[in-house]
C-alpha cells in the first residue's frame, strides 16, 4: 500500500509538478482569476492526465520508441476533445472563459511529462494513481493561487461576496493588480518560496529543467 | 489595409505578448532562458514555426473544418470543427518534422544552431496557441501570417530579455528558498508589468 501513497501523496508538495519539476506552467498562470475556472480547469487536467497515463501505459510495450511522441499526442488530444464537447454542453459560460486553454491542455507539459516520465515504465495501476497524484498537486497549486487572485482582485470567492467591496457600499478596495497577469507570476513565485522554506531539501543551486525538456534527469524521476 | 496589419503586428508582438499576458510557452521559457545564446536560438526557432504552422493551419481550418466549409465538397451542413484540435497539433507536429528535416539538408549552419530545440517546438503551447487564437478570431490567410510572425517575435523578445536578466542575476545573493525558479517568476511578473505599459496602444 505504501508505494500506492507515495505515488499519490508524493506530488502533493514533496514533488510539486509546478513547483519542483516546472511542467504545466501556462494554464497555471492563466486560467487563475477565478476559482470556479481554476477547479474546472484542474478537473479537466486530471482527469485527461489520468486517462492519458492509463492509456498509455496499457499500449506501452506496443509503441515503437521513435513515435511515440506523435502516438502519446494523438492519445492525450482525442481525450481533450472529449473535455471541450463536454465541458462546452455542460457548463458552457466557463468553458467561454476558459476559451483556448481548454485546448491547451494537449502541450500542458504536466501531462506529455508524466506520460514520458512514469506510465511508459510502470503499469496501469500505478500510472492511474500517479495521474491521479500529479493532477492533485497540480490542482493545489491552482487553487490556491485562484482563492487569493479572487479574494483580493474581486473580493469574491466561486463568485459570491466575501468582501464587500467599495463601489457597491461595502468597505473593501479591491487590489487591481491581482486579476492582471504580473500577480500570478508573484503568487507562484511566493507558492515556491514558501514550499521551498518549509522543505528545504528542494532548494536548488542551479536551475533544474522538466522531465520532458530534459529526458531521464533523475531530479524529477524520484 | 497596411495600417490593420502593422496594428495587429504591434499588438501581437507587445500588448497580447505572448509569453507576459497569455503565459504561452512558459515551459520551455522558464527552462530554456539561462543563456542569451541558447535562448536566442530558441527564440529564432519558434518565429520561424510559427510564421510556417500559423497560416498552415488557417487554411485548412478554412477549408475542412470551419463551419459550412466543405461546402465546396457538397457537404455544407457538416462541421468538423470539433477535429480542430486534432487537426492543429497534428499540422503542428508534422510541420516542425518538415522544417527539422529541410533544414538539416539544405541550411545545415541554421539547423546546428537551433540542434535540440526544434524537436522541443512541437509541444510548446505558445505555437497550438497562436493557431487556437486564430481559428477563435477567424483571421483571413493575411491576419494569420502577420499573426504568427509577430507573436514569434514578442515571444523570442521576451525570452532573450529574460534570459539577459538571469545572466546577470547569478552574481547576486537570493535567499536560500527563492534561489533558481522561485527568483526567476518573480522577474518574470516584473517584466510582465512592464510590457502592460504597452496595452492601449493603438496604431
Amino acid at each position: 500500500m505504501s508505494k500506492e501513497r507515495e505515488a499519490l501523496l508524493d506530488p502533493l508538495f514533496n514533488n510539486n509538478p509546478i513547483g519542483l519539476q516546472v511542467l504545466g506552467i501556462c494554464s497555471a498562470l492563466a486560467v487563475t482569476t477565478g476559482m470556479s475556472t481554476a477547479l474546472v480547469m484542474s478537473l479537466a487536467v486530471i482527469f485527461v492526465l489520468c486517462c492519458s497515463n492509463v492509456a498509455v501505459s496499457l499500449i506501452r510495450n506496443q509503441i515503437p520508441s521513435s513515435i511515440r511522441i506523435i502516438v502519446q499526442l494523438t492519445i492525450i488530444s482525442s481525450l481533450v476533445i472529449i473535455t471541450d464537447q463536454i465541458l462546452k454542453a455542460f457548463v458552457y459560460e466557463i468553458s467561454k472563459q476558459l476559451s483556448v486553454f481548454v485546448g491547451l491542455i494537449i502541450t500542458n507539459c504536466i501531462i506529455m511529462g508524466r506520460a514520458e516520465a512514469y506510465a511508459m515504465q510502470n503499469g496501469p495501476r500505478m500510472s492511474f494513481i500517479d495521474g491521479l497524484g500529479n493532477g492533485l498537486g497540480y490542482s493545489v497549486v491552482l487553487m490556491a493561487v485562484a482563492f487569493v487572485r479572487e479574494l483580493f482582485g474581486a473580493g469574491k470567492l466561486f463568485g459570491y461576496t466575501v468582501l464587500p467591496l467599495a463601489t457597491e457600499g461595502g468597505w473593501y478596495v479591491p487590489n487591481g493588480l491581482m486579476v492582471l497577469s504580473p500577480a500570478a507570476f508573484f503568487l507562484i513565485g511566493g507558492f515556491i518560496w514558501a514550499v521551498r522554506a518549509w522543505k528545504p531539501e528542494q532548494v536548488e543551486e542551479d536551475f533544474r529543467v522538466g522531465t520532458l525538456l530534459e529526458p531521464g534527469h533523475e531530479g524529477s524521476l524520484r | 489595409m497596411l495600417e490593420h496589419y502593422l496594428s495587429l503586428a504591434t499588438k501581437a508582438v507587445f500588448v497580447e505578448n505572448m509569453a507576459l499576458a497569455f503565459f504561452l510557452g512558459m515551459c520551455s521559457f522558464l527552462a530554456v532562458s539561462r543563456k542569451v545564446e541558447t535562448a536566442t536560438g530558441l527564440g529564432l526557432a519558434v518565429i520561424f514555426v510559427l510564421g510556417v504552422t500559423c497560416p498552415l493551419n488557417q487554411i485548412l481550418n478554412d477549408t475542412f473544418l470551419k463551419d459550412g466549409s466543405l461546402a465546396w465538397a457538397g457537404l455544407g451542413n457538416v462541421n468538423l470543427g470539433f477535429l480542430s484540435f486534432l487537426t492543429l497539433i497534428g499540422t503542428i507536429a508534422a510541420a516542425v518534422q518538415i522544417v527539422e528535416m529541410t533544414l538539416d539538408r539544405f541550411v545545415p549552419g541554421l539547423y546546428n544552431a537551433l540542434g535540440v530545440f526544434l524537436p522541443l517546438i512541437a509541444v510548446n503551447c505558445a505555437i497550438l496557441g497562436a493557431s487556437l487564437f486564430m481559428v477563435q478570431r477567424d483571421y483571413t490567410l493575411g491576419e494569420a501570417t502577420v499573426f504568427g510572425l509577430g507573436s514569434g517575435v514578442g515571444w523570442a523578445l521576451a525570452i532573450v530579455a529574460l534570459a539577459a536578466v538571469r545572466e546577470k542575476l547569478r552574481y547576486s545573493n537570493i535567499p536560500g528558498p527563492l534561489r533558481g525558479l522561485g527568483a526567476t517568476f518573480i522577474v518574470v511578473g516584473l517584466m510582465s508589468l512592464g510590457f502592460m505599459a504597452f496595452a492601449g496602444i493603438q496604431l
